[in-house]
């Protein structure tokens, strides 16, 4: 028991420094991917046949990538493009562009919830393609969209994991380093699981209080 | 009822697929003038009435609103449908909004203006339409006829040039009927412009100046009510009254 304790203990900083980019990457991510997600969305639900095109499209292919590929095209194909990533932007960009794909999914969904009556009121009254979204549809969706959307996080959580083969210290690279220190591995896969475990609780609170809040709200 | 006119339709056509649910329609609404739409299930009377703010696009011909034809998608569709209000047959509230919200938030979100003023001619209008009580409930707490009733004064916030009816009483219980037709007439009484889509004969009686009827995506005849119900022309007209008037 004492050796699985300093396992943690003798390796504060590392650990410390591994899930602490593992939350930098997952919170930036999170940002980046419901900002592209609700526009992609959107551009599914648009009254523009091109914009409904490329949201589509843009799912069906990012979606049927592996994240691995998603991680080596930005990672090692990108750079011979002339653009030049850190690591850590590339790992944030893939994060990004792939979550995204499933969150404009889950929108959509949550619009389709949504009786085409309220939509067609509010384009009655006048208000535009955005309005109609943002002011009577998107605040109705909200309620049936929070248990897949917090999925679909707690699932990018997990994927920053990914970023650990391509160079960016986060959870899933402490493995490796430990590794050299001679550390038991199963006491250090045992300790990073536990911290996914304190990282996503978190989460399904936040899952729980919004959907109690949401409820509320008629 | 000045004569000119506000809605123009010419040569209106509209197919759902193999479906030709307008056939040359035209159709010329003058401004105060009260149109009743009738005619049997399936015969396009939602559509043509759709068309008028181009919730259903049509696919030849040409509408014109207040001397302007109806632009494509986008900013200036959406100017012009603010000048057209529609009520509709199941209402379609927000429902995530209050009574009050709902009627403000035109006025608000596409006019621009303060929310205090908005607030007031809400519910000046919701006094109007006997609602003003409920003022701060959410729409699934009211009534049928209540929520039509918000429906309307919703509508009326934007200070629309003409009102559209689908069939704005279709759904509701019995009981609540007249209170919406009392709420409509009125409106009508005052000068409104308005397209009323209605199974409501006596509605049609008093209150329209003009009955249009529909069979097949076609406009078979129109007249006077007084002309229409007394002496209807076509064999389908008058298939049609008298099977609703024997009930
Ligand atoms: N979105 C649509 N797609 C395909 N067909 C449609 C669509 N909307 C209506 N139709 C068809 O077009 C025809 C005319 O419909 P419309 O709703 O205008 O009739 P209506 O006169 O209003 O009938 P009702 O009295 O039942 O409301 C019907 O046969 C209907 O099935
Ligand atoms: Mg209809």
């Amino acid at each position: 028991m004492t050796e699985f304790l300093h396992v943690l203990t003798d390796h504060w900083s590392l650990f410390g420094k591994g899930f602490g980019n593992t939350v930098k990457l997952f919170l930036i991510a999170a940002v980046g991917s419901l900002l592209l997600g609700v526009l992609l969305g959107a551009f599914r639900v648009s009254p523009i046949p091109a914009l409904r095109w490329f949201g589509a499209t843009y799912v069906n292919i990012v979606r049927n990538t592996p994240l691995t590929l998603v991680f080596a095209f930005l990672v090692f194909a990108v750079p011979k493009l002339d653009v030049d990533f850190e690591y850590f932007t590339a790992a944030f960009v893939a994060l990004t562009v792939y979550t995204a794909a499933f969150i404009c999914e889950v929108v959509r969904a949550g619009v389709n919830t949504v009786p085409p009556g309220q939509a067609e009121a509010a384009r009655a009254l006048g208000l535009t393609f955005a309005q109609v979204l943002t002011q009577v549809v998107l605040p109705q969706a909200l309620r049936s969209m929070v248990p897949p959307l917090m999925s679909v996080l707690i699932a990018m959580l997990k994927n920053t994991t990914v970023a650990a083969g391509f160079s960016v210290l986060e959870a899933g690279a402490i493995p490796a380093y430990m590794a050299e220190f001679g550390e038991p591995q199963f006491y250090v896969l045992l300790w990073i699981a536990i911290g996914f475990l304190v990282l996503i609780t978190p989460l399904v609170l936040l899952q729980r209080f919004l959907e109690r809040k949401l409820a509320v709200a008629r | 009822m000045t004569g000119e006119a506000l809605i123009v339709l010419e040569n209106v056509n509209k197919w759902f697929g193999p479906l030709h649910v307008l056939q040359d329609v035209d159709l010329s609404v003058a401004r105060g003038e009260v149109v009743v739409v009738i005619g049997p299930s399936g015969s396009g009377k939602s559509t043509l009435c759709r068309a008028i703010n181009r919730l259903e696009p049509i696919d030849s011909g040409s509408i014109t609103f207040d001397g302007r034809k109806l632009p494509a998608e986008g900013r200036a569709l959406a100017r012009l449908r603010s000048e057209v209000g529609m009520v509709f047959q199941s209402f379609n509230l927000f429902a995530h909004k209050t009574i009050l919200q709902n009627v403000m938030l035109g006025p608000v979100k596409v006019r621009g203006e303060k929310p205090a003023a908005a607030r007031e001619r809400a519910m000046s209008l919701l006094e109007r339409v006997g609602i003003a009580s409920q003022a701060d409930k959410f729409p699934a707490q009211l009534s049928g006829g209540q929520q039509q009733r918000v429906a309307i004064a919703r509508a009326l916030a934007m200070q629309p040039k003409a009102l559209l009816f689908d069939e704005p009483t279709s759904a509701l219980d019995p009981e609540m009927v007249g209170e919406v037709l009392d709420v409509m007439t009125s409106l009508a009484k005052d000068g409104m412009t308005m397209v009323v889509v209605t199974h409501e004969m006596g509605f049609a009686r008093h209150a329209a100046h003009r009955v249009v009827f529909m069979a097949d995506g076609q406009l078979v005849e129109q007249a006077s009510p007084a002309e229409f119900f007394a002496n209807p022309k076509s064999d389908r007209a008058k298939d049609f009254l008298s099977k609703i008037l024997t009930h």
